[in-house]
């Protein structure tokens, strides 16, 4: 029987590296305020671009801001930004294509063609696009990036349904009278919810590199917020003090590709013919 | 075949119409202003200026009659003007895209080079410590984000070590040729101009790299895992029991066979380029579609955002088609329905 201990205790070791990082990025989410060094917004003009040293582990960028504190304090919003988006984007799939795989005819057509239009645009044009049209600001930009990321979870669970819907536990539940939300919901959902899953979290990586992405264009967060895109951006007039983009870079890639061996290893195991190999 | 290129063929006109639908619903609904963007405070104040802007983009008439206007235009080709540029979005496109195709198509052939040779090389030596670096090198490079990625690249090889020129695509010195495809490079190569061929090249290098990584990334993981499901065929057995040798096996049968679904993934991987490109081009300073796609998106331009969607979703459906009918010539067990 596969437990929660072998799930843990399995061989692969990327997936364990990536849940460790995950887990001190949360922590680092949770006392930020007590990992902080600095204040995050307090200016000191005398000390611009200070190259890292025991003082300011990170340097400090052309406001003479502390940028290991600034980057700790970003964590927070990089990690709620990508969250956010994937549990709304992941709702809308379910919900959408969990009734276009039971509705089936017409509905499904028309539905999935809808979820074509949406893939066909390039994902960071539209959200730029829907991001400017809105207004910069952190919710805009999640607004954004859940209205073009819904329409691959809804495919996945479509075909989930497609699949599960003919099965005998579906059936014998129809017989006893269940409704087609108690269905759709609780006998089919469930049983979906792997891969569902498998793909949350490889998108969370998605997620926090787009926003980032919005941001160091200038059209996530505003000025003074600590936010990675943004900081990067910063140091991006910079070159030369290096320091100023390249830490908060590396903490976007470091929670991205966690996210990803974490994905990645979530898939493994719920795929007994990757384990197998 | 016919019929499925056909079919394929309308729904493409489907979906440029909803792609033109959408972008134009978009355009309506967001609380923004096109005006306030577009004109100064001074101007906003004034009404007979804003009337007469209102006037000359159509923004006075009713929203159905600007719909219908619209998509008249479009039927002729015309994607009306950029109110950022004040320039017909297709004179646009035509002038921007020349640079972005040729970056995407270089890009594209270090990722496809780089990708099935790291996926082979990894697979051969599964679980070998350079099968561990290639694994961990190709799932950084759908990790890393694209535009810190550049800068470090840009800071490296530009300003440390000084073997790339900086951003932008030729140097300031060099002028491009006049007329021609507007690909430079195949452009310098018809004129036997070498001084630019090689000024061109070196500053395509970088962001064709930077870009070409998340696809790299891509075709490896996919290069790997299906070599590695032929290896374990029957007809590798057999050939093995024949007493061919190691390397000729994977050369001469098993390559070809575990190449078919890299496919696909080149395909997304192109067509995940063309995103990609506002942030690389962004930091190579590239006159491309994605800094115009940028400019257009910040100012509100919307004929010029969906002279872009339109192309970008264009390409992207008809790559997809391409893709299809590649397959049913190297796999004729896909039939088409």
């Amino acid at each position: 029987m596969r437990t929660f201990k072998s799930f843990i205790t399995q061989k692969g070791f990327l997936f364990k590296l990536g849940l460790i990082i995950c887990a001190l990025w949360f922590i680092v989410v949770i006392f930020a305020p007590l990992i902080a060094t600095h204040s995050t917004t307090a200016q000191d003009l005398s000390i611009r671009y200070e190259p890292p040293s025991l003082s300011h582990l990170f340097g400090t960028d052309e406001l003479g801001r502390d940028v290991f504190s600034r980057v700790m304090y970003g964590s927070r919003i990089s990690l709620t930004a990508g969250i956010i988006t994937v549990i709304c984007a992941l709702s809308i799939g379910i919900l959408f294509g969990g009734i276009a795989g039971y509705k089936g005819g017409k509905v499904d057509e028309i539905m999935m063609r809808f979820s074509e239009l949406i893939m066909a645009f390039p994902p960071l044009i539209l959200a730029m696009v829907i991001a400017a049209a809105l207004g910069p600001s952190i919710l805009n930009s999640v607004i954004a990036m859940a209205i073009i990321w819904w329409p691959n979870y809804a495919r996945l669970m479509r075909s989930m349904v497609i699949s599960l819907k003919e099965s005998e536990y579906v059936t014998a539940s129809r017989v006893m009278g269940a409704s087609h939300i108690r269905v759709l919901f609780l006998e089919i959902l469930p049983n979906s919810f792997g891969p569902l899953l498998v793909m949350a979290t490889l998108d969370l990586g998605n997620a926090i590199l787009m926003f980032s992405g919005l941001s160091f264009l200038g059209l996530g967060t505003q000025p003074p917020t600590p936010e990675w895109g943004s900081m990067v951006s910063d140091g991006a007039k910079v070159i030369q003090n290096w320091w100023v983009s390249t830490f908060p870079g590396l903490a976007i890639f470091s929670i991205s590709i966690a996210a990803n061996f974490v994905g990645d290893g979530l898939r493994d195991f719920l795929d007994p013919k990757l384990q197998k190999e | 075949m016919l019929r499925f290129i056909g079919r394929r063929l309308i729904f493409l006109l489907f979906l440029l119409f909803g792609v033109a639908l959408f972008v134009f619903i978009l355009s309506h609904l967001v609380p923004s202003d096109p005006v306030a963007a577009n004109l100064s405070q001074s101007a906003m104040n004034n009404p007979e200026i804003v009337a007469a802007f209102k006037e000359k983009w159509g923004l006075d008439k009713s929203l159905f009659s600007q719909f219908i206007l619209y998509f008249q235009h479009l039927l002729t080709g015309d994607l009306g003007t950029s109110i950022r540029t004040g320039r017909p979005v297709m004179e646009d496109l035509m002038q921007f895209f020349p640079a972005t195709l040729e970056l995407s198509i270089v890009a594209m052939v270090i990722a496809l080079v780089l990708g099935i040779l790291f996926g082979v090389i990894s697979a051969i030596f599964r679980n070998k410590p350079v099968d561990h670096i290639i694994r961990t090198l190709s799932i950084s490079g759908v990790s890393v984000p694209s535009f810190w990625f550049a800068l470090i690249m840009l800071n490296i090889f530009s300003s440390v070590i000084g073997i790339t020129p900086g951003p932008g695509r030729i140097d300031a010195r060099s002028t491009t040729p006049e007329g021609g495809t507007g690909l430079l490079l195949l452009d310098s190569l018809l004129n036997g101009d070498f001084q630019l061929l090689g000024d061109v090249a070196m500053h395509l290098i970088l962001p064709a790299t930077v870009l070409g990584f998340f696809t790299m990334g891509l075709i490896a993981r996919q290069t790997r895992s299906n070599l590695l499901e032929v290896m374990s065929m029957d007809y590798i057995r057999t050939a093995r029991s024949k007493g061919l040798k190691e390397s000729g096996i994977i050369v001469g049968h098993a390559i070809s066979n575990s190449l078919i679904p890299v496919i696909t993934v080149a395909g997304i991987g192109f067509c995940n380029l063309l995103g990609g490109m506002v942030l690389v081009e962004n930091i190579f300073a590239w006159p491309g579609i994605g800094q115009y796609a940028y400019l257009s998106a910040v100012s509100l331009d919307f004929p010029a955002i969906c002279g872009v969607s339109l192309l970008i979703a264009f390409i992207y459906v008809v790559i997809n088609l391409l893709i299809d009918i590649l397959y049913g010539i190297i796999d004729p067990r896909v039939r088409y329905r």
